[in-house]
Order: structure tokens, then C-alpha cells, then sequence
């Protein structure tokens, strides 16, 4: 495995830290900090700046049983959550999100699958499987758009993108990703514009012809 | 030299709490920090009784989750923190927060506390760092924190010292680099 050198900014990784990052790019900041002990010790600093935070901020005047029930609690029975581990190319995170299940892949035609992790009105994340010298399905439609590269890579405008990679992209950004001869390309995409091309065929192959 | 007493109370508590399941250490936790947590998550807006069960959760997870604690690798407040939102996006949204895998680490039989007085000195520097900010830069610090600012308003933030605030905290984490890497390979 080569060096990470596309990295999460920092403003994600904040707003991961304070909790208001999208649920669907906040599984691709999971993910790649499971793969990126630079980010992670980013992200430890922001948990840090937000601990100083947390300790200067004004108190509230608690009820007063409120300490008994807690302490009284302790000894209580409860059920650990489970842990989900690496799979293969697949981190933690999405092993959670599949509930611990391989990956249902949906052709989309010429060898390029895609597997639809969650889709809502906070956006989309999804992985792609795409063959080498193949182009990734056309995502660009407004909006910010997290890739983290999980097996493979690919590359395109912005350089050459290995696992755990992650680009970074918004409207303004004319890309057109294409796999790299080797293993097939598996990439973590999210994206809080509109999933547009699971419903229509001619949109949805256009932009796989335009290699 | 004792390290280990050089240490502050809460990470002192913790480890009690970790290691020897320390009711006493976890009640002293609590007065702590309940009454902080409490301002913290009404800060969202949500009630007071809401906000109490959150509080709740969140000491109990504490207490239930002391193994996940690393004084080498978080500072109790930030571990507190996460530990926070974590729950507060669970109980608040009903969604899950995506977390990253746990570095898995043997445990240390012969604990240096060095590194952890390492990281609390630079989480001081932090705090004095952001203390000396100009009003108008610490609220948004604050903000941000606080979970007041979506990702878009911290990107199109000009002159937030976030970059400022990282690398000090980075000094400190430059170490812990090191150490994850040799723990990986
Ligand atoms: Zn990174």
C-alpha cells in the first residue's frame, strides 16, 4: 500500500468532530480516518479544541436525584454494541453500514457496479466498482462530493488517487475519474446533491461513452 | 519522578474509573462535569429534561466504555466530548455516527505516563491559545464546537484560526504518530 497523499480538510474533519457533518460524508471521514493515522491525529485535535470548549462552558443546574440514578446504575447489565472490522478492502465504518453484510452490487452496465449505502435528504453514499480504464459514473451535479478510494485507483484532473485517497469536489470541478489498469477501482462516494442516475438508462450510460 | 501524580485529577479519576472500577473516582467525574454537560447539550436546544437523560447516557457510557480510554492518545474533556456527540447525534437525530475503527493496542504492562503529561500540556497551551483569541474569534470557535456552524459556514469562515488551533495540539500529537505507526507495522 502507498503513502495517503490526498488527505480530508480540515474543515470536514471539524465538523465531524462537532457533529454536524451529513451522515453520508460523515461515513467517508470514518472510513478514511480508519485508514489515516495523520487525519486521525487531526481529528484527536479537534476533539481536543472541542474538550476546552466543553469545559468552559456555562453549568446548568442539575436535579437533584439526578447523581443517585446514575450511580445507582453502575452495576446494571447492558448490551456492548457490536464492532464491525475490516472486511477486505471494506473499513469498519462501512461494514457497520452494511450491517455486516458483503456489499449488493447493482450493474450499471459495462462492468461498473454500484452498491447504494444510503440515499436521503442529507444527500447520498454509495460504493463504486469500476474496471480498470473505465470511467466513474458522471457525479458531478452540484453540490460537495467526497471519493475515498478503498481498492485500486483512479485518477483524473486532479492527480492520481490510491487506496485511501480521498478527492475532494464541488459543482465547479470538471472531472472525469477513470480506473487504473490493475484490481477494479472500489471507492467510498458520497455526495449531497441528488442521486441521479439510478433511473434513467440513456443519462446514466452517457457519461460511462464519453471514455 | 512520579509521573503519574503529576497528572491531572480528571485523568487521574479515569484511570481509577478504567482500571479498578472506582465508584468514588466516577462520582468525582461526575460533579465535574454533569452540570458542564448539561450547559453543553441545552446549547442545541434542547429541555432540560431531554438534556438530563442525555447527560445520563453519556456518563453512563463513560463509565461503561473507561476500556476505550487512552490518556497517551485523548485528554478526558476530549474523549468526554466525543463521547458526547456520539450520543447526542444518536438520541437528538436517531441516526448513527459513522465512527472510525479502534486502533487496536496491547495493553501497556509498564504505563509511561510521560506521554500523557506530553498531551495535557499541550491541551493547556490549547486552552490559552484560544483563550487569548479576540472575542470575535473564540465565539466562533465556540460555535463550531458547540455544533452551531454546518461545514459550509466553517469552510467560508475567513481568519479562523483552525489551522492555529490544530498545530498546537499536533505538537503533542506528533508523538502519537509515531507510535501509531509503530504499532501498525
Ligand atoms: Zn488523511
Amino acid at each position: 500500500m502507498t503513502a495517503i497523499t490526498h488527505h480530508l480538510p480540515d474543515h470536514l474533519l471539524a465538523s465531524y468532530a462537532a457533529g454536524t457533518l451529513p451522515q453520508p460524508f460523515a461515513l467517508v471521514v470514518a472510513s478514511h480516518v480508519s485508514l489515516c493515522d495523520d487525519c486521525r491525529a487531526s481529528l484527536e485535535a479537534h476533539n481536543a479544541a472541542g474538550g476546552v470548549v466543553l469545559e468552559t462552558t456555562l453549568e446548568e443546574r442539575l436535579s437533584k436525584d439526578l447523581k443517585a440514578s446514575i450511580l445507582a446504575q453502575l452495576d446494571d447489565d447492558f448490551v456492548r454494541e457490536p464492532v464491525y472490522e475490516r472486511e477486505g478492502a471494506l473499513p469498519g465504518p462501512v461494514m457497520e453500514a452494511l450491517e455486516g453484510q458483503p456489499p449488493k452490487w447493482k450493474s450499471l452496465g459495462l462492468g461498473v457496479k454500484q452498491c447504494i449505502i444510503s440515499a436521503g435528504e442529507n444527500g447520498s453514499v454509495r460504493l463504486l466498482h469500476i474496471p480498470p480504464g473505465q470511467a466513474m459514473p458522471d457525479h458531478s451535479h452540484g453540490g460537495l462530493e467526497l471519493t475515498l478510494v478503498l481498492q485500486g485507483s483512479f485518477s483524473d484532473e486532479g492527480g492520481r488517487f490510491g487506496v485511501g485517497d480521498v478527492e475532494v469536489a464541488n459543482e465547479d470541478v470538471e472531472h472525469t475519474p477513470i480506473a487504473d489498469a490493475g484490481d477494479p477501482c472500489i471507492c467510498l462516494a458520497a455526495t449531497d446533491a441528488p442521486l441521479k442516475f439510478n433511473s434513467l438508462m440513456p443519462r446514466l450510460l452517457q457519461p460511462i461513452f464519453k471514455i | 519522578m512520579n509521573t503519574q501524580s503529576a497528572l491531572s485529577q480528571e485523568t487521574q479519576w479515569m484511570i481509577a474509573v478504567r482500571d479498578n472500577r472506582d465508584k468514588a473516582a466516577f462520582g468525582a467525574l461526575f460533579d465535574h462535569y454533569a452540570a458542564r454537560l448539561k450547559g453543553f447539550v441545552m446549547r442545541s436546544g434542547v429541555s432540560s429534561g431531554q438534556a438530563e437523560e442525555i447527560v445520563q447516557d453519556v456518563m453512563l457510557t463513560v463509565w461503561r466504555k473507561a476500556d476505550q480510554f487512552d490518556p497517551n492518545r485523548a485528554q478526558v474533556s476530549a474523549w468526554v466530548y466525543q463521547v458526547t456527540r456520539n450520543r447526542m447525534i444518536d438520541m437528538i437525530r436517531k441516526e448513527r455516527r459513522p465512527i472510525p475503527e479502534e486502533l487496536t493496542q496491547e495493553p501497556d504492562p509498564e504505563p509511561d505516563a510521560s506521554q500523557s503529561l506530553a498531551l495535557e500540556q499541550e491541551a493547556t497551551k490549547l486552552r490559552e491559545a484560544i483563550q487569548r483569541l479576540k472575542p470575535d474569534q473564540r465565539e466562533i470557535i465556540e460555535r463550531v464546537y458547540l455544533g452551531e456552524l454546518t461545514h459550509q459556514e466553517i469552510s467560508n469562515q475567513t481568519g479562523l484560526p483552525l489551522g492555529t488551533i490544530k498545530s498546537r495540539v499536533r505538537l503533542g500529537l506528533e508523538r502519537l504518530r509515531h507510535e501509531l505507526k509503530g504499532m501498525r507495522s
